[in-house]
């Protein structure tokens, strides 16, 4: 089970992992966006750590609903919507239950990933953050490595891909050949959550 | 006008584009009273971006019974207004139009201003995207 300490962890783990890569995500951001991706997760995951070590929410759900809204308010870009959105949505599916299940997170970040997909109006192939989202919450069936995995394959793949949305859509065939820094700050948010549940399963295993 | 007013929050990357184009439909909008009109632009830093506590703030501002319409420029200040009216986070009676920014703007200030109610103030929004230019 999971409690809201593991969740803590690992919007901690997200927030230092941004930190680590926030410079690449500004570079991929160069070519096809407005250059401000790594900066602009950087502050909001910033915050949400702030949000997170000042008052620490006593449930899974409400850890999210902070985060998300932490997201909303501080990233000034459109992944602050999206991600928040993201996570307020999983955070709201997982209600108030002090523990939660591996399969009940997995069943609310498949609804947070479909309330980003609505709120932006994307699908998969549109060069987009759910091009990670999408394959990564399919394979939590398997385990949370292979959601990692399958997340970065996924961003990956957004190279050859023209974008259908954002900024990046404008520039039409010049998208192509160009990473999107969405789909690859979604693979380093489900590598955060594989790394938290690997320490935490290593450790009970113990 | 008389009793409450339908209100109106620009939403844009920038402070400046918000806050001209709230004064240039206010101007358009005059000779009468005119509604109640906030600029939601730009990040806190000052930057090029979407404030949302700016924006929650706007709507309370110009809330006053009759519905808060927003319009919104583009990405992140179409996405943030979106994700707020979900989490009800604005006045009850708020809404995003589906209208072109400035063009909508002035239609919606005009329209408020002469007493309409949220429908046909939206309407009037969202008529603009009709207008053709050529």
């Amino acid at each position: 089970m999971r409690d809201a300490e593991f969740f803590g962890r690992w919007m901690s783990a997200a927030a230092a992992a941004v930190e680590r890569e926030a410079d690449r995500l500004t570079e991929l951001d160069s070519p096809i966006g407005d250059a401000d991706h790594g900066s602009n997760l950087l502050r909001g995951f910033t915050a949400v750590r702030a949000a997170l070590e000042a008052e620490p929410p006593a449930a899974p759900g409400a850890v999210l609903a902070l985060a998300g809204r932490t997201l909303i308010s501080t990233v000034g870009g459109a992944s602050g919507p999206l991600y928040g959105t993201l996570l307020r949505r999983t955070g709201k599916e997982l209600g108030d239950a002090a523990e939660v299940s591996d399969e009940a997170l997995r069943k609310a970040l498949y609804t947070g990933v479909g309330a980003v997909a609505q709120l932006g109006g994307a699908a998969p192939g549109d060069k987009t953050m759910l091009d990670a989202l999408v394959p990564g919450v399919a394979a939590l069936t398997t385990s949370y490595r292979a959601a990692a995995d399958a997340a970065e394959n996924g961003a990956l793949a957004t190279v050859p891909m023209q974008a259908r949305k954002g900024r990046a859509s404008y520039l039409g065939e010049r998208s192509i050949g160009h990473q999107d820094p969405g789909a690859t700050s979604s693979a380093l948010l489900l590598g955060a959550l594989a790394d938290v549940a690997e320490a935490q399963d290593g450790a009970e295993a113990r | 006008m008389s009793g409450p007013a339908v209100g109106i929050v620009l939403v844009s990357h920038s402070a400046v584009v918000a806050e001209s184009v709230a004064e240039m439909a206010r101007g358009l909008a005059a000779g009468g009273p005119v509604v109640a009109v906030a600029a939601a632009g730009g990040t806190p830093d000052g930057g090029l971006g979407t404030d949302a506590d700016r924006i929650a703030a706007a709507a309370r501002e110009v809330d006053s019974g009759a519905g808060v319409v927003l319009l919104a420029d583009l990405g992140s200040s179409v996405l943030t207004v979106k994700s707020l009216l979900v989490e009800d986070e604005l006045p009850p009676g708020s809404r995003l139009l589906d209208a072109p920014f400035l063009e909508g703007a002035v239609a919606a200030v005009v329209a408020a201003s002469a007493g309409a109610p949220l429908d046909a103030v939206a309407a009037a929004a969202e008529e603009a995207y009709t207008y053709r230019k050529v």
